[in-house]
């Protein structure tokens, strides 16, 4: 898990991940392709920047719903699903 | 397109927005493909929207929550209007694909695309090698130009999409055209078999693959599947496989006027881009705006909801699943588009599925006695 919470995610190429109105979420595109984003999911997103590390992306989450208690599993978990999605690569 | 979750209302209810906007900008082509999905008698067409024309649609469309943009034709890149198309496009926040043969196309417009916002080019390869490839492109120097390109995208730093249009001709080389893909460092690879409209329809029986060989192809398919995923690759393959095959039917189009908005070379604006065969009368966007268009027009709301379902659609519990199927195949098969998609085995009209699929049993035709699609044999079909 320390190992995770030190590696820097980012979008792959070709992917981009906005803000749809019409949809009243957020979404991530990618070839022909569309994934509605549920509000935690597009919380997380919201913060890969490809700049900071998991670690950090947790801190901020945490300071943004301070109610939610420790967010390092779930997010971590999310995180580990992106990739398996071919979402998001980690360097 | 992948829609994960529950789409949202639109401005009626029970009507979703428009979230896949596919704009042919052109039906001109240098290539011949006999199974392209072009009306067979496009050479008839009005002219073209202009460029400030597809800006509104662009525009209207983005209004109404359209996401994902299809460029699209036709080859799209005969367009010169096509950087500031794309520019617009980007401007709008769509993500936009670029569908094309890679004829015409360079590494400088490479580029000039990506620059101007372009998010992925998708290239199509019609076999994966350079005899099988120009003869059923219907031209000589397609393959070569069809690898420089593709490499010329990959390198400009765009997700490479790869897509073959599998038949009866090629299908026998999945395990090369796999390893092609994987040479050329595709991230998808779409091998996607023949749909029987337009110009394929036309040439169905040459095109169809027999059962047993669609079976060794999804064998092969799914072994080198577990090979890619074995070796860690993010390569991702996804093989379309004919729905006449299939006892139950394709849930075509997510549902009609339900999440896909085509427009036409001349702005008519369909459900699909095959929906123009039917004897319906569809919309133009030089007449109307796409919201009206989506919303309101006899057209669009022909065949949504479900009570316009005939038996054995109408008390089927799986009518929510499919929506009765393909309306564009019940028209070419039965005659009227009411009916049953003929793929659904509790069809009446299920016997032409079958007699399909032993005609391709039994098939001998060569490539060359195919219907090639272009103006000439396009100009046959409303000469009559």
């Amino acid at each position: 898990m320390t190992e995770l919470l030190e590696q820097i995610p980012r979008l792959r190429p070709g992917f981009r991940f906005q803000w749809e109105p019409a949809q009243n979420a957020h979404v991530l595109l990618y070839p022909e392709g569309m994934v509605r984003l549920n509000d935690s999911a597009g919380a997380v997103l919201k913060e890969v920047d490809g700049q900071r590390n998991v670690a950090d992306i947790v801190a901020t989450l945490e300071q943004q719903f301070p109610d939610a208690g420790s967010l390092e599993g779930d997010v971590s978990e999310f995180l580990k699903d992106a990739e398996q999605q071919h979402w998001i690569v980690f360097s | 397109m992948t829609a994960r979750h529950a789409m949202p209302a639109g401005d009626r209810p029970g009507i979703g927005p428009p979230l896949w906007l596919l704009a042919e900008l052109t039906y001109r082509c240098p290539l011949q493909c006999p199974y392209c999905s072009n009306p067979l008698d496009f050479a008839q067409t009005r002219q073209e929207l202009t460029t400030e024309e597809w800006v509104r649609v662009l525009r209207q469309g983005r209004e109404m929550g359209a996401a994902q943009l299809g460029f699209s034709g036709g080859e799209p890149l005969v367009r010169q209007d096509l950087p500031e198309l794309i520019a617009e496009a980007r401007q709008l926040g769509y993500y936009s694909n670029l569908i094309t043969s890679g004829l015409g196309l360079t590494e400088a417009r490479v580029n000039a695309f990506r620059d101007a916002g372009l998010d992925h080019i998708q290239v199509s390869f019609q076999a994966s090698d350079p005899e099988l490839n120009n003869a059923v492109a219907g031209s000589r120097k397609a393959f070569d130009q069809k690898l420089a390109m593709a490499r010329a995208v990959k390198k400009a730093g765009y997700p490479m999409v790869l897509n073959f249009v599998i038949h009866r001709h090629n299908i026998h080389q999945m395990e090369d055209i796999i390893s092609l893909c994987e040479r050329l460092d595709a991230d998808y690879v779409e091998l996607a078999t023949c749909q029987y409209y337009g110009w394929a329809f036309e040439n169905r029986e040459g095109l169809m693959p027999s059962k047993a060989q669609l079976e060794k192809a999804e064998a092969e398919v799914k072994r080198y599947r577990e090979r890619l995923t074995a070796s860690g690759s993010a390569m991702k393959l996804i093989f379309v496989t004919p729905d006449y095959y299939e006892e139950r039917p394709k849930a075509c189009m997510n549902g009609w006027g339900s999440l896909f908005l085509t427009v036409a070379p001349d702005g008519t604006a369909l459900p699909c881009h095959s929906a123009r065969l039917m004897p319906i009368d569809f919309p133009n966007v030089r007449e109307s705006s796409l919201h009206s268009i989506w919303y309101d027009s006899p057209g669009f709301n022909h065949y949504r909801g479900d009570s316009w379902m005939p038996e054995p659609c109408r008390s089927c519990d799986e009518k929510d699943k499919d929506y009765g199927g393909c309306r564009c195949q019940a028209y070419l098969l039965t005659g009227n588009a009411d009916n049953a998609d003929p793929v659904c085995s509790k069809s009446p009209h299920h016997d032409r599925i079958l007699a399909a699929r032993k005609a391709a049993d039994h098939a001998t035709a060569g490539l060359e006695e195919l219907t090639y699609r272009n103006a000439d044999n396009s100009r046959l079909f409303f000469r009559g």
